[in-house]
């Protein structure tokens, strides 16, 4: 540790900072609550609905129990005290969207972020800083206006909730504050104007709110302990958004990006340089190469390259879909195992050819012909990578592993069956599966690629980048690779897969 | 205290600093003089580690400015281009926050506050809220706030900038008085005015790119050739010029004057005096012809062969 003596003759250490990296988070933290409390209009807000609120719903919940206890409906006034505790915790909260999505692009806009970058608070110190600074008035706000209901409930109708239930409502509010402002916060950060900000707050609002009606419903119907997977469920995405925000802070993007306009020719030439690749054949040298002969090098280059290359960055992804894979089937016993099938619904010695040209009646599913196969794969890992640009890369491993998890619910049941479940599997899936597997892990782990760059992209890359990079790949492979693999498939198992069933179980 | 090697910085296709490399030792200040755009600002955030820069390396204080930005910024004053203020903070509890950030002791802070609020002149505005404080009294709260650790570089981009010619001179002077054998300060201006009063030396940045580095007599020299002198005579006499060919060579001539440039004004001007009086010419005055910065800026924009730059009132503007 460096010490010296200042100009001015009074001792400054250095790396105190590095010391004490909590307490300048928390001098952050009092700084923006200090400043947010100034503000007329953040507080006059704050005590409507801390205070008066909350006592004006203990008024209308005494009202109402007295209402419907006179129409012979007390279990709606028992459910409705509690959805009404949960409605007055969260009111509060909702305003800390208003201190969030200004908490880094309206600095920007009132030009005091410079400043704060230029002191040695690291990247996660200043996000975490503002982050709990935009948290905590909200929720201390909204235990109050909790505190306030309780009081008037208990003074007009000497009720009390059970501990787990208000231990639940005090977790459910926190966690949907942590979520609302870890999720503003990142749009902040990422955002060059506060109207852009207030614009993408509706990604917000509206899951935020659908999540509402489902916590009303779930309220009503008092299974509680729905509501306490709702709270993992909530605290799990917002680690993911702090994360997400810490890893993707980038100062530079707060600094000097000053208009929200793409630059679309910019975002093609990035796009495109990561479609491209190097020829290659066999160590030949392209040039001296006829020129109606390098379209090899090309394919050369594709299969034996870039390729391999891309799959070897997509090794966490792949990983990951295999072990949800592994999860499918867990989930597929499971559910075979509680739910079984009556006796005798499963008869594999009565399978014959007729059994597959029949699927076609059945409205809904695909058509069982070579195209009416690949059109549905193809369909389906287009569709999983679209949703998992929305879901952080979840969606599309969700959607793998249904199809999946009901595979593995038969072999089961064939098991239970009396039937050899490895010949089931190796009949019904192995000949075309031992292609369509690989392309389906393939796809979807270059789909989750895709979802998970806004949260981690890659070192030394801005989001964008990493996501066109993640976009380029998913593109290049789905067309050289997957596509191919799933045609095989498809023509497999509509010519092949029928026979081998028939051989190993049918008449 | 400050190496640049090669710092470049790209915005995706735009190259806003183009290979700049400069050194700045304790105890000197260096201007950095160029037009709105020609990428000062953007150095001088590469160098307080808030940008990474592209490519190049950049030591501040001795440490990089890419390996170990956050002990760059602890050693680091930087005065932004906009004073950046709490406006509902009072003025004493915005230093008390930044030094607070800064790892102060509660007693540092206090001395420090008091001494730079009293520096600048803004010990009656401590109490309120800068909100309330003119655009020269919060420009000065924001170099008291880049002071405020004592930091052993300084960056002051504009700092006289919004302020009347009283306050101006005080910044002036408070940043000569900064100049210390223990620390490097770096001014980023398009203000010839301030460039030329306050640094040791210059460089001169426009489009990116450094076009020209130096004292301001090296910058004279180079740019301008040897130095002028002029000779103004009682009266105008004829074939006056003709006197003095011999040592120097006359460049321009007047009724009553003569200009000539010589690279040894100490050995050529007193032959050039003898040869006057040797032919019984009265000198009134023999002196040097002033040469500006703005004249040095001038040459070398032309150059550097990027087209007319202008000047307006004393500042240097560009349009690309």
């Amino acid at each position: 540790m460096e010490s010296g003596f200042s100009v001015t003759g009074y001792p400054v250490t250095e790396n105190r900072a590095a010391r004490h990296p909590v307490r300048l988070i928390l001098v952050l933290v009092g700084r923006e609550i200090r400043d947010t409390l100034r503000d007329w209009r953040m507080v006059i807000p704050i005590l409507i609905l801390t205070l008066l609120f909350p006592a004006l719903m203990s008024v209308v919940a005494d009202m109402a129990l007295g209402w419907v206890a006179r129409y012979g409906a007390p279990i709606i006034g028992d459910r409705l005290l509690p959805f009404m505790l949960m409605v007055v915790g969260f009111f509060p909260i909702s305003f800390s969207l208003v201190i969030a999505l200004e908490t880094f692009v309206g600095e920007k806009e009132r030009k005091s972020l410079e400043p704060l970058l230029a002191t040695p608070l690291s990247d996660a110190q200043l996000y975490l800083g503002k982050t709990l600074a935009a948290l905590i008035p909200p929720l201390l706000a909204a235990y109050l206006g909790i505190s306030v209901y309780l009081i008037g409930l208990f003074a007009f109708k000497g009720w009390t909730p059970p501990l787990k239930l208000l231990a639940l409502v005090l977790m459910l509010t926190t966690s949907e504050g942590l979520v609302m402002v870890s999720g503003a916060v990142v749009i902040s950060s990422q955002t060059t104007s506060v109207r852009a900000a207030n614009l993408l707050a509706s990604f917000i609002i509206i899951p935020v709110a659908f999540l509402m009606q489902g916590e009303a419903l779930i309220m009503f119907w008092a299974n509680y302990s729905v509501l306490w997977w709702i709270v993992l469920f909530l605290v799990v995405v917002d680690a993911i958004l702090v994360r997400m925000g810490i890893h993707i802070f980038n100062r530079e993007f707060l600094l000097g990006r000053e208009i929200d306009e793409p630059n679309i020719p910019y975002l093609w030439r990035t796009f495109w340089g990561y479609m491209r690749w190097r020829p290659w054949l066999f160590g030949l040298r392209m040039e001296a190469l006829p020129r109606w002969l390098r379209w090899l090098g090309s394919i050369g280059g594709l299969y034996r390259r870039h390729i391999p290359m891309v799959l070897r960055r997509s090794w966490l992804a792949i990983v990951t879909v295999v072990m949800g894979l592994g999860l499918a089937a867990v989930l597929g016993s499971d559910y075979a195992a509680r739910f079984p099938l009556p006796a005798g619904v499963l008869q594999l010695d009565q399978v014959s050819p007729e059994s597959f040209s029949d699927l076609p009646a059945i409205d809904w599913l695909p058509s069982f012909t070579v195209w009416g196969v690949l059109a549905n794969n193809v369909r389906a890992l287009v569709g999983a990578m679209l949703l998992s640009i929305f879901s952080f890369g979840t969606m599309a491993i969700a959607l793998l592993m249904a199809p999946l998890t009901i595979v593995f619910f038969f072999v089961a049941q064939a098991a239970y069956a009396g039937y050899d479940p490895l010949l089931f599997f190796s009949a019904f899936v192995l000949p075309h599966g031992v292609l369509e597997l690989p392309a389906a892990v393939i796809a979807t782990a270059l789909a989750v690629r895709l979802g998970a760059a806004f949260m981690s992209p890659p070192k030394g890359m801005t989001v964008g980048e990493g996501w066109l990079r993640a976009l380029a790949d998913f593109v290049t492979v789905f067309i050289a690779l997957i596509v191919p693999l799933l045609a095989l498939a498809a023509l497999i198992e509509v010519n092949v897969t029928p026979a081998v069933v028939v051989w190993a179980f049918g008449r | 205290m400050i190496e640049l090697r090669e710092l470049t910085k790209t915005f995706d296709d735009f190259l806003a600093v183009d290979r700049v490399s400069f050194s700045v030792a304790p105890g000197e200040i260096l201007a950095l003089l160029g037009p709105n755009g020609a990428g000062k600002t953007t150095t001088v955030r590469m160098l307080a580690a808030i940008l990474p820069p592209t490519s190049g390396t950049a030591f501040v204080a001795g440490h990089s400015v890419v390996e170990h930005p956050q002990q760059v910024r602890q050693r680091v004053g930087l005065l932004t281009e906009h004073p950046g203020l709490y406006l509902r903070m009072r003025g004493v509890d915005y230093l008390d926050f930044f030094g607070r950030l800064m790892s102060l002791s509660e007693r540092e802070r206090k001395r420090q506050t008091d001494l730079l609020l009293e520096q600048l002149g803004l010990t009656e505005a401590r109490d309120r809220r800068m909100g309330t404080y003119s655009k020269g009294m919060r420009q000065k709260m924001a170099l008291a706030r880049s002071m405020l650790h004592d930091p052993s570089v300084l960056l002051l981009d504009e700092p006289t900038s919004a302020m009347d010619p009283h306050s101006a001179k005080l910044v002036r002077d408070a940043i000569l008085g900064l100049r210390s054998h223990k620390r490097a300060i770096v001014i980023c201006t398009h203000n010839l005015a301030v460039a030329e009063a306050l640094a040791d030396r210059v460089a001169i940045i426009r489009r990116g790119r450094i076009i020209a580095l130096g004292t301001l007599p090296e910058l004279r020299r180079r740019h301008l050739g040897p130095p002028r002198m002029e000779v103004r005579l009682t009266h105008p006499v004829d074939g006056a010029g003709g006197l003095i060919s011999d040592l120097v060579h006359v460049e321009e001539q007047g009724g009553d004057w003569l200009r000539y440039a010589t690279p040894d004004p100490d050995r050529t001007n007193p032959l050039v005096l003898r040869a006057l009086a040797g032919a019984n010419v009265s000198v009134v005055t023999l002196s040097r012809v002033p040469r500006s910065l703005e004249d040095v800026y001038l040459q070398a924009v032309n150059a550097a062969g990027d087209g007319a730059p202008h000047i307006v009132e004393g500042t240097v503007v560009d349009k690309r």
